[in-house]
């Protein structure tokens, strides 16, 4: 037996915790340089603002609806997710955190009657944390998926689905016919694993609900689409497919891309970009005790501005595999200036690390050249600077070709946050102040006096 | 093979005492929050102390907590008698909150601890 526990609004309901005043009213969280909405309140949601809606054309909600729109504050969403993780790993004996807001728990070996545990635990975390989750509970994870969904789905919409399965929905609980109802009135298209192109396939061929594809013979799914499917199919009958992963896989590449507020023409612009992010990536492969042999780095114009276009990558390989932020930063700048060209304005610039291998692997070599004298105090130097930079902010220890005078957020090529609430949990400078009676409003720097990142 | 005699302490090495280990009762449940103006002075809660609030306790007469009044945050001190709820400055300068009628008031979380220093 599963549960899926997932935050609801996750983004929305982190700020919601600092801003009180924020309940109750339409509030959406943007994606990096303020683009489009990736978190929606029901309130906005009932707005009409759907997922991966471009800011642009909301933007006059604002004003007419009193739409509230914050840049994305993730050192706050990655704090409140581990709090919320933490409480949601005691309601089994193993635990897969399956994204930022969403944890898998294996309830096998669990006496009790899981549905009140599962409503304890989600009051734990609403008290505790301060976010509300909706819990599904089922045999498969597929199933557990859709239960989230009904979960969540029945306490937003009233007469969407039964009253009692709001928040927390059981559906081993169920009988057969009470679940073959529910499952009758979701579309296929949100079950786990079923893309929109699939969805739509299936649609056409009469699948409609999440009942026909629990009826399909596995075999048909197979033969006529993919074991994928078949996969789903078997998981939506009951029979378990897809086991709790403890350790995720490391990530096959990383990848720190960006685009920039405004173009950027200068090659000394572009340099200080893609040290920055060649920086970051690098930190990111250290966090997973990795090394690259590869570096990828990209430039390109916008399509959508008038003007010449240009786009280009190139991919510089290592002496050897490393995770030392200054040989990467190397790389990524003599691939650069290979691919840089006058005349352009560059919109968007990105690296991206390549053929990583556990850093505990290390190939044996000829000896070409010395080993650069004395690597495990490099191992400890960078190690000093991610902790640094990790307590003090990102950037507060970087290679001078970063930039050192545009600090941050008023470099020309910097990420567009104009919104971004304080770190609350993790900046000692950026905590919450509780003031005296009189005070209206919880303080919201401006953004000048929060130059630092 | 190692010289010399071992060291006498080494059957009672034991862990340094984490401060916060011993104050913080719910870490998932803890928040650190700045506090601005004297209006609890005489609780001893100043100008500038942070405070470590814990969501997990509950609210009890008598505790120091933080509240949100109308959406804003505020510390003070929880009076809770026969279903009523005030809360309360602990200076003689600032006025109590006393709920108006259908006003809500919710209790954020409990004080627990506040970390004031004496040197920076």
């Amino acid at each position: 037996m599963y549960a899926l526990v997932d935050g609801n609004n996750f983004y929305v309901s982190c700020e919601r915790v600092f801003r009180p005043d924020l309940q109750h009213r339409p509030v959406i969280v943007l994606s990096n340089n303020d683009g489009c909405a990736i978190a929606r309140s029901n309130e906005a949601k009932e707005l009409g603002v759907r997922m991966g809606h471009p800011w642009h054309e909301i933007r006059h909600l604002e004003k007419e609806a009193g739409l509230v729109a914050l840049s994305a504050n993730f050192a706050l969403y990655g704090d409140m997710s581990d709090r919320m993780a933490s409480l949601v790993a005691a309601l089994g004996h193993r635990h897969e955190v399956y994204s930022i807001d969403e944890s898998f728990v294996d309830l096998g070996g669990i006496p009790g009657d899981m549905t009140e545990r599962a409503h304890a635990i989600r009051a734990r975390v609403l008290q505790w944390v301060g976010i509300p989750c909706g819990v599904g509970i089922a045999p498969t994870k597929t199933l557990a998926k859709l239960a989230n969904h009904v979960a969540k789905t029945a306490e937003r919409k009233s007469g969407s689905y039964p009253a009692e399965l709001a928040q927390v929905c059981n559906l081993a609980q169920l009988s057969r016919d009470e679940l073959d109802s529910v499952l009758h009135a979701t579309d296929v298209g949100d079950v786990w694993g079923v893309g929109r192109k699939i969805a739509t396939q299936l649609k056409e061929a009469g699948i409609e609900t999440v009942l026909d594809l629990a009826r399909l013979d596995p075999v048909t799914a197979r033969r006529r689409w993919s074991v994928v499917l078949e996969r789903t199919v078997r998981e939506l009958q009951g029979m378990s497919c897809i086991g709790l992963d403890d350790q995720p896989p490391p990530k096959k590449e990383i990848a720190c891309t960006r685009s920039f507020r405004q173009p950027v023409n200068e090659l000394s612009d572009l340099e200080q970009a893609v040290s920055t992010f060649a920086s970051m990536a690098a930190q990111k492969l250290r966090g997973q005790a990795c090394h690259t042999a590869h570096v990828l780095v990209f430039i390109h114009t916008s399509p959508y501005r008038k003007g010449p276009q240009y786009a280009r990558s190139i991919t510089v390989p290592l002496l050897r595999a490393t995770s030392d932020t200054v040989p990467i930063v190397q790389a990524a700048l003599t691939g650069l200036r290979r691919i840089y060209r006058s005349g352009y304005a560059f919109i968007k610039a990105g690296v991206m690390l390549l053929d990583l291998h556990s850093a505990t692997l290390r190939q044996g070599e000829l000896d070409l050249e010395p080993l650069e004298a004395e690597d495990c105090t490099r191992d400890r130097l960078m190690g000093v600077l991610d902790e640094l930079n990790q307590r003090y902010g990102r950037g507060t220890l970087k290679l001078a070709s970063a930039g050192v005078e545009a600090t941050g957020e008023r470099a020309s090529w910097a990420m567009r946050q104009e919104r971004r609430s304080p770190a609350y949990t993790t900046r000692w400078d950026d905590m919450l102040e509780v003031g005296d009676v009189n005070v209206t409003s919880p303080p919201m720097p401006s953004t000048a006096e929060r130059g630092r990142q | 093979m190692r010289a010399g005699f071992p060291s006498p302490a080494e059957d009672f090495q034991a862990e340094r005492i984490d401060v916060l280990k011993y104050i913080v009762l719910h870490p998932q449940a803890t928040y650190t929050l700045r506090v601005r103006g004297d209006s609890m002075r005489d609780e001893g809660v100043f100008d500038g102390d942070v405070i470590l609030v814990d969501r997990a306790i509950k609210p009890r007469h008598g505790h120091i907590v933080v509240a949100v009044v109308d959406g804003a945050f505020t510390c003070k001190k929880l009076w809770l008698r026969v279903g009523k709820l005030k809360l309360l400055s602990a200076n003689p300068e600032f006025p109590d909150i006393i709920p108006r009628e259908g006003q809500i008031i919710e209790v954020w979380g409990v004080v627990l601890a506040s970390v004031k220093r004496f040197q920076n």
